[in-house]
């Protein structure tokens, strides 16, 4: 389940050498062959503003274009359903499922789902829910939480695979041969998307124009949950919508390669609606899910605005030095790495998710690589600032982000008060400079803030003189 | 739920404010201005490098060729869709050893024989885009969803004069906005997966292998 606390969790991470190890391996090819993708740097830089620029417009026209959506998506014969809350999803979920007694579903990768706890929440209630994505159904097998948005399964090596489906696949003998892994998979999946009663699929792209929802993927199991089962339910973060359709492709070709470099997924699954009369196959029921889950008051914030404009490829995750070294299960929340620590805090709480905006070095990676230009580090340290918010300005107004000021501490906040009034005040910053070459060694270990920042790092030693001695005595003029 | 969607909306558009919109520039995904032979020959390239076979049956009699690559491969027989123009043209002119099975009903009336027996599909193709190497296929009621996805081997049939330069250019040429069908895809080789430690293995859901027939184009 997703660790409560980044801190906590990030020790055992880094400690495991094999866990490090099969990250580094990871995101070290990611990086290197994203690279070559986008070798053409006026292309990229072109493409990448017409990306920025297409996602701007979604969100600057958000409530014209879903509103657009939900129109034609039911004139193509989709049925539309609204949540605020990820309850209010589940239970839309729930009803359309009991409506048609499906009790098997097959379920291709959905982060949005993964947000809901979807499967929790259906299997609460007696339905099956297989993932049909290899690596979303590996770590199903393991009940553990994806470990990146775009490959779930990263952090296992093939020897942990090979021995979680020998002990959980019946007759799977041990082996190492990913061939032969794969072709268990199809096997055991090949039968559920047979049986299947409804198939639920995430949204890469909606388009407003013509009601298509567009997804995309390299096995076939998308496909699958789409096409075969007789109730299809889809289900999208409310911020996925475009106004065109001709804004598909340069998404799509951002979105592929900063992913996994791939110049196109084998598969672009354009859907706009259920089965026609005579049509042989398809579902015959279509529905949408929007979810809003927090979406609507990030919204509200014009520079906060920015973090849904996110396409989830995944880019700023596998450049990430924290990221690389702590693994994706460190953090909470279903979204990891940078992306996750600009959402995850908004959508959670500066109560719960608080820590993540502070899990970064501000080294810029993500930021050179985001395809739609987020400014995730300045949004970091917007969102630094909201955690520690003096509270009486933290309860109103919309745009304030959820638990604004639940990380505002008073030694912290008294310190940083003591020292900007020293250095406004050149006779007490003297005064303070003074007593602390002189006396700082004598400072406490358990002083609020020196406790913090010593946990990880060593001491810091005073200098026996300060720097206004050292250059009086210097004869440094200029003073 | 309608209080969801008006609460949702409601906020939306109270924060929203009457900013103009920022001007769009598609010129990198415009055309190319490739050559037919520069486009085909990309295609392939772009195909092959993800395991796609090619049949180039250019100025030769494709079904004659097909009949003996599905020999040759020991493939026992290839479902197809007898309404479509392709369907027409495979049951006037086939005759080889390789039985045709035509895909003439709903799929719920045959599914476990079709999950359970299928080798071989094969579709039609509106075409195909030379920069990601994908072929176009458009599905409707005579040329079902599924034919390009269950069976373990997809054959596409593809018109060597109706190549785009880019995905772009292919979807404003053909003019799909103004009336798409339930389920256009692009398909860009066979199914594939890399969730194994970054390793690529092709066939895990859907067709293992995908062999692109060259025709020329009417
Ligand atoms: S924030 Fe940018 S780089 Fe990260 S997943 Fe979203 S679009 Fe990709």
């Amino acid at each position: 389940m997703p660790a409560a606390d980044f801190r906590a969790a990030a020790g055992p991470a880094l400690a495991d050498p094999q866990l490090r190890a099969n990250f580094r391996r990871a995101m070290d090819g990611l990086m290197s062959k994203r690279a070559a993708v986008f070798a053409d740097r006026d292309e990229w830089t072109a493409l990448r503003s017409l990306g920025a620029t297409i996602r701007a417009r979604s969100l600057l026209q958000l409530p014209d274009l879903l509103e657009r959506l939900e129109a034609k998506l039911t004139e193509n014969g989709v049925k539309v359903h609204w949540a605020e809350t990820i309850e209010q999803g589940n239970a839309i979920f729930k009803q359309i499922l009991s409506g048609h007694d499906a009790r098997r579903l097959v379920k291709g990768k959905s982060m949005v789902s993964e947000e809901m706890g979807l499967n929790h929440a259906l299997e609460a209630e007696g339905i099956e829910v297989v993932e049909a994505d290899l690596g979303e159904y590996i770590i199903q097998l393991d009940h553990e939480k994806p470990s990146h948005i775009i490959m779930p399964a990263i952090h296992k090596n093939k020897q942990q695979i090979a021995r979680l489906f020998s002990q959980k696949i019946k007759d799977a003998a041990y082996t190492e041969d990913v061939d032969h892994l794969t072709g268990l998979a199809r096997r055991v999946l090949r039968q559920k998307f047979a049986e299947a009663d409804a198939g639920v699929s995430g949204v890469n792209v909606a388009v407003a124009e013509t009601g298509t929802l567009v997804l995309v993927e390299n096995e076939g199991n998308g496909r699958m949950c789409t096409t075969i089962p007789k109730l299809h339910i889809a289900v999208m973060g409310l911020e996925k919508v475009v106004e065109r359709l001709e804004e598909v492709p340069p998404v799509l070709s951002l979105l592929t390669r900063s992913a996994t470099a791939q110049p196109i997924t084998t598969y672009v699954n354009m859907i706009s609606g259920p089965r026609r009369p005579g049509e042989k196959d398809g579902p015959q029921e279509l529905h949408l899910v929007i979810l809003d889950n927090g979406r609507s008051r990030v919204f509200a914030d014009p520079q906060l605005r920015n973090t849904l404009r996110c396409i989830r490829c995944g880019a700023c995750m596998n450049h990430c030095p924290v990221y690389t070294r702590v693994g994706g299960h460190a953090y909470p929340g279903v979204y990891p790495g940078p992306i996750g620590k600009i959402l995850t805090p908004q959508i959670l709480g500066m109560e719960t998710a608080g820590d993540l905006p502070h899990a970064s070095s501000l080294c810029n990676a993500c930021v050179e690589v985001c395809p739609v230009e987020i400014p995730i580090a300045s949004l970091l340290v917007r969102l630094r600032s909201e955690a520690i918010r003096p509270r009486r300005q933290a309860d109103s107004g919309p745009g304030v982000v959820r638990g604004a000021g639940s990380q505002r501490d008073a030694a912290e906040t008294w310190t940083w008060r003591g020292w900007a009034l020293a250095y406004r005040v050149p006779l007490l910053y003297r005064l303070t400079s003074f007593l602390l070459s002189r006396f700082g060694w004598a400072l406490p270990q358990r002083l609020p803030l020196l406790k913090e920042w010593t946990t990880v790092r060593s001491r810091p030693q005073f200098a026996p003189q300060t720097l206004h001695e050292l250059a009086r005595r210097e004869k440094v003029s200029n003073e | 739920m309608n209080s969801a969607r008006n609460s949702i909306l409601g906020r939306l558009r109270t924060a929203s404010g009457k900013e103009a919109l920022p001007a769009e520039n598609f010129a990198v995904v415009a055309p190319r201005g490739w050559s037919a032979e520069q486009r085909l020959d990309r295609m392939r390239r772009m195909m092959e490098a993800v395991h796609t076979e090619f049949l180039d049956s250019r100025g030769e009699d494709w079904l004659g060729q097909l009949q003996g690559w599905l020999a040759r491969e020991n493939i026992p027989g290839l479902i197809y869709a007898p309404a479509t123009p392709l369907g027409r043209r495979l049951s006037t002119g086939w005759s080889g050893s390789v039985p045709l099975i035509a895909y003439d009903r709903a799929m719920a009336e045959w599914k476990e024989d079709f999950f359970g027996q299928a080798a071989a599909g094969i579709t039609g193709t509106r075409g195909g885009i030379a920069e990601t190497g994908s072929l176009i296929v458009w599905t409707d009621a005579d040329e079902p969803r599924s034919l390009s996805l269950v069976p373990p081997v997809h054959v596409a049939v593809l018109e060597v004069n109706r190549l785009y330069d880019t995905f772009w250019q292919a979807m404003r040429e053909q003019k799909w906005a103004a009336g798409m069908p339930t389920n256009l895809l692009l398909i860009s080789g066979p199914s594939k997966t890399a969730d194994i430690e970054q390793t690529l293995a092709y066939g895990v859901h859907g067709p293992k292998r995908l062999l692109v027939v060259l025709v020329d184009g009417e």
